[in-house]
């Protein structure tokens, strides 16, 4: 058995929590909301043209591997990636890299996962986990999954399947190890670039599906929904919303909460109580979020009748909210 | 959302486990809380769940009155569309909508049973069974 000593920790996003758990295993406390919010990896996208089962991707943060890139700079260090044509390949990189005591983050498909709960296993190619050891003699992989409360054991036949699943943004096996030690980053520095990054990514974005302009946009598809005609296609693009706000990891209402928690660590490192005050303004529009969710699960469950207008109608008022919310927080980082 | 409204409710989706999400605790700032689960959520994903349930029957009579392939009944059971399974067995897609037809699928050769069969994760023999 080679086994790094390796503390796991239960976090509510899995990019988020496997790079605070490697930066926080090289020596350098590093909390979640954190690791978030200094990759600037909070947004909102729609992207009709890419279908998922007929669905269209839809996100609230920013795309995969952005929080694994966006740390080396702050943090100042660089991580090295990692992707394999042939899975052997790909497993003895692992091997040798476990065997070497490293701690390696990887891109797995949720789907090939034995030990999650059969209903979260959906063909997702974007999920992380850390793997930190090898039981030598049954071949299992010792894994931190940052979603689960625990570390977990799984066969290398099944990891090498999740890490080598094909379609839509195909993990390749790759894998993720920092390259240096990260280092504490010049705060007063660091957190207002970040801040100004997820402003300009909310607000001023030149395609009209990401940020603000991207919930004007789905509220819009909303208006169009065949709600009469079909009402089981309906509820599904509704219902698919919800579940990428709320099911996907995202710590409750679309990362709002967890980029709430990043602010109000953020005023107390570089003492700017603005930030406590816009991040106690994020949570209220998290709980908005929320009780939307709450609005379209009602309609789902035919406890309300259909009405996707009125869900766009609440849309439209969010994007409206988040609009007024990231100017303010743009203002407050170049008041630095 | 203050940690006392963190819903408690016990999603069956959870299969038992406990998820993390951010909320005010007791000492007024921002942690993590650990939830049982939410209606909401449970609604949702049990919604996408039955999508495929679904599309699973129904491809599941049409092979029985033999207008269809038990490829489709074991793409729908591995939560695929015509797409992703195209993707994951790296055909196109057209090929893929042809072997649904079950005079097709009757004829498929060996090293496509084995590359859908992979595709699926399930065994090569098990292809053609359904029930």
């Amino acid at each position: 058995m080679t086994a790094t000593h390796f503390v796991h920790q239960q976090a509510s996003h899995c990019e988020s929590g496997v790079m605070s758990a490697i930066v926080r295993h090289c020596g350098l406390p590093l909390s979640e909301p954190m690791a978030f919010g200094l990759s600037s990896a909070l947004t909102f996208a729609f992207l009709p043209f890419f279908k998922l089962s007929g669905l269209p991707l839809v996100s609230y943060r920013m795309p995969p591997r952005t929080i694994i890139r966006g740390l080396q700079k702050p943090l100042r260090f660089s991580m090295r990636t990692e992707t394999f044509r042939r899975p052997e390949d790909g497993a003895r990189r692992l091997n040798e890299l476990l065997d070497a005591g490293q701690v390696v983050g990887l891109q797995v498909s949720v789907f090939w996962l034995p030990f999650m709960p059969p209903d979260f296993r959906f063909h997702f190619n974007a999920h992380n986990l850390i793997a930190y050891g090898r039981d030598k003699a049954d071949g299992d992989y010792l894994l931190s999954d940052p979603v689960l409360e625990e570390p977990v054991r799984c066969a290398s036949a099944d990891l090498t399947k999740a890490r080598f699943a094909r379609g839509l943004l195909a993990p390749k096996g790759l894998l993720y190890y920092p390259a240096n030690a990260p280092q504490e980053p010049a705060w007063e520095r660091a957190i207002p670039v970040a801040l100004k990054k997820t402003a300009r990514n909310m607000l001023h974005t030149p395609l009209p599906f990401i940020g603000v302009k991207g919930i004007v946009r789905i509220a819009r598809a909303f208006e169009r929904l065949p709600a009469a005609t079909d009402p089981q296609a309906t509820k599904l693009f509704i219902g698919h919303l919800v579940r990428m706000q709320e099911e996907i990891g995202t710590g409750g209402g679309g990362f709002r909460f967890m980029y709430a928690a990043f602010l109000e660590e953020a005023a107390t490192l570089i003492d700017r109580p603005a930030l406590a005050e816009l991040g106690a303004q994020l949570v209220e529009i998290g709980d908005l979020w929320r009780e939307f969710a709450l609005a379209a699960a009602r309609m789902i469950r035919d406890r309300d009748p259909l009405d996707p207008a009125h869900l766009a109608a609440l849309l439209r008022a969010q994007a409206a909210r988040e609009k007024t919310f990231f100017t303010s927080l743009n203002k407050a980082a170049r008041l630095s | 959302m203050n940690a006392d409204d963190v819903p408690q409710e016990g999603s069956a989706t959870y299969g038992g486990h406990l998820k993390a999400i951010y909320a005010r605790t007791h000492d007024g700032r921002l942690g993590l809380v650990q939830t049982r689960g939410w209606e909401v959520e449970e609604t949702v994903t049990l919604q996408a769940v039955q999508a495929f349930e679904e599309l699973a029957a129904r491809a599941l009579e049409r092979t029985h009155a033999g207008q269809s392939s038990p490829l489709e009944v074991h793409m729908y059971r591995a939560r695929m569309d015509v797409a992703q399974l195209a993707q994951a067995s790296g055909l196109w897609s057209w090929r893929v909508r042809r072997h649904l037809r079950p005079a097709v699928f009757a004829r498929l050769s060996k090293a496509l049973r084995v590359r859908y069969a992979q595709a699926l994760g399930i065994d090569t023999d098990q292809l053609s069974v359904v029930d």
